[in-house]
């Protein structure tokens, strides 16, 4: 018998669609190796009782609720330490997401235990749990064992959340002292939005730019060709964090997960973080000036070549089509 | 201040990486080269100690590796680290993520390092996780994905994206931050400083020298065993266009969106 323990990440009062997945996934896995999943919550007020309890819809029997800041890795390392050192999980499992994986390492390194990110399938073998995991640039698959505690940090969207019908779950209350490490850092500013509001998530068709457009200005290329194609403009991180484009419009790890009939990347070298967020789309077609770029060996269609040239006269090619 | 930066040596991006069938570890061989988020890291570093906010006395190039990785250590050095540290020892290799953390920590607790960097994920490994780990063992705050740190009043100001925007968060030194390849464009080294790389002091130390447990690491000191290696399933493998005749490709970029009924 071995109990998982789950981080629930949540936001403005909605619990994050990652962590659900893996509270899902906790529970499939408890009832295959004859556990029960649980739930932590780190948080001040907002996590009410109701929302607390609303992890059961997808699986979780119950929930540990800490009071502390989130946001912050640190704190929730103390918290699920304590959970786990009062009542012997076996397993710890994170849905994708930044405060995921410094959270599960901190986490193993606290517990002596092992660690594995990016996991994209969890199995049961012998009564254990063994982790799958992509490497190599998703070339080959490494399955994990250990040797006592696991903790499995999941990829983005490698866990679909499913309510279970299993209703409210129990919420216990946990007292924990914060660790020295976890008090010297504080949250100044959370989730600023940067650049205006525009909504991709309903777009069929995406034409998204990365580095390889060269300059904020490049931008234009992309945006005549989403409007000839009727499509929206999306971006990568790289260009976000560098101020060409809008935060609201960046795929990936760290921004939203897009399934479009078809997403066009302009100069996207299709690094794993952009992957996640992008790659369910029904067609995928790249253009990159680099023949070794990632991105070609998840997409339809790839053209080799430059932007500069290629776009305006794709733009003028589907406008006349279009048109006529 | 004392600024110690993490480095790692990892195959080039240009050599095909493959996992040695005999021992299930990622054969490392071939041609290698510093980790280039590495790069952005030694970069952070000189622009703290550059931009005066803070007097910083020394930045040291820290790396754990096979003899080779001294390379990355020269590379670190020209790019502007005043000297490196080197933790070398056979009882390390095949070391997971949680065993490589501990003994870089053990490795830093001899420098006592006011601020340690390092790039938030190495090329070939594509871990986010050691700052966390060495951070953990060092009992100091952590913070990764960093992609702009300021000094104020001898804490740091830091930046960086997470799940639901920007977060700006204030922490007290000493830190372990890693960072992202935004925070800055990594200076290229001149032809002195790659010529001085090899004549700055490199401290070489082994696994007992830096108060290393044994039972720790390498392959039985990992709590996670990794192995059964094996293909993803197969995707079919997309049509590829080199451009020649721009006209041309168009023409049938614009049939395939076509046949799929994109347009």
């Amino acid at each position: 018998m071995a109990d998982i323990l789950v981080y629930v990440l949540h936001y403005e009062g909605e619990l994050n669609k990652n962590s659900l997945g893996a509270v899902t996934e906790g529970a499939r896995l408890a009832g295959e190796i004859g556990g029960e999943a649980h739930a932590v919550l780190v948080g001040g007020d907002d996590v009410t009782d109701e929302l607390a309890a609303s992890v059961g819809n997808y699986g979780a029997t119950k929930v540990f609720r800490v009071k502390g800041p989130e946001g912050l890795a640190q704190p929730v390392v103390d918290a699920m330490a304590k959970v786990i050192g009062d009542n012997g999980h076996t397993y710890a499992l994170f849905g994708g997401g930044l405060l995921g994986f410094e959270i599960g390492a901190g986490l193993a390194a606290r517990l002596g235990a092992g660690v594995t990110m990016e996991v994209t399938e969890v199995g049961v073998e012998d009564g254990k749990l063994v982790a799958s995991r992509p490497i190599l640039q998703d070339s080959k698959i490494s399955k994990s064992h250990y040797k006592d505690k696991g903790v499995i940090i999941g990829r983005l969207n490698a866990f679909e959340a499913k309510e279970s019908g299993g209703g409210a779950a129990t919420v216990e209350d946990v007292e924990v002292e914060l660790s020295p490490q976890a008090t010297k850092a504080t949250m100044v500013e959370r989730g600023e939005q940067r650049g205006e509001e525009i909504d991709i998530e309903g777009a069929d068709i995406l034409v998204a730019g990365g580095r390889g457009l060269g300059k904020a200005e490049g931008f234009e290329l992309a945006e005549d060709l989403a409007k000839a194609l009727g499509g929206a403009v999306a971006a990568t991180r790289a260009v976000v964090d560098a101020g060409w484009y809008p935060y609201s419009t960046q795929i990936g790890q760290t921004g939203k997960t897009v399934a479009p009939k078809l997403y066009l990347a302009a100069g996207i070298s299709g690094a794993i973080q952009h992957k996640v967020g992008m790659q369910a789309s029904e067609n995928i077609v790249a253009i990159n000036k680099d023949s070794n770029a990632p991105i070609f060996e998840f997409s339809d269609l790839g053209i080799i070549g430059d932007l500069n040239k290629i776009l305006p006269k794709l733009t003028e090619a589907v406008k006349a089509k279009k048109g006529g | 201040m004392k600024i110690c930066v993490l480095v790692k040596e990892v195959p080039d991006a240009a050599v095909e990486k493959r996992i040695d069938a005999s021992t299930g570890r990622m054969d490392r061989s071939g041609e290698k080269n510093l980790n280039p988020f590495d790069t952005h890291a030694i970069e952070a570093a000189m622009q703290i100690k550059e931009g005066g906010d803070v007097p910083v006395e020394e930045v040291i190039a820290v790396s754990m590796g096979p003899e080779s990785a001294v390379r990355a250590l020269h590379k670190a050095v020209s790019l502007g680290a005043d000297r490196s540290v080197h933790l070398t020892d056979e009882s390390l290799a095949g070391s997971d993520v949680a065993a490589t953390g501990y003994a870089l920590a053990k490795t830093l607790e001899r420098e006592s390092p006011d601020l340690v960097l390092l790039g938030q994920q190495s090329d070939d490994g594509e871990c986010y996780t050691i700052g966390a780990v060495v951070a953990e063992h060092l009992a100091m705050p952590s913070l990764t994905q960093v992609i702009k740190i300021d000094v104020e009043d001898g804490k740091l100001r830091c930046e960086r994206q997470a799940e639901y925007g920007y977060d700006t968060v204030a922490v007290e030194l000493p830190a372990v931050i890693s960072v992202g390849d935004a925070i800055n464009e990594p200076r290229y080294p001149s032809l002195k400083a790659i010529m001085g790389a090899k004549k700055k002091p490199l401290d070489a130390l082994s696994a007992s020298d830096a108060g290393i447990e044994g039972s720790k690491v390498g392959a039985e000191g990992s709590m996670v065993a990794c192995g059964d290696f094996h293909d993803p399933p197969q995707k079919e493998a997309g049509q590829i266009i080199e451009d020649e005749d721009t006209n041309e490709t168009v023409e049938k970029i614009v049939s395939w969106l076509e046949e799929r009924k994109l347009l």
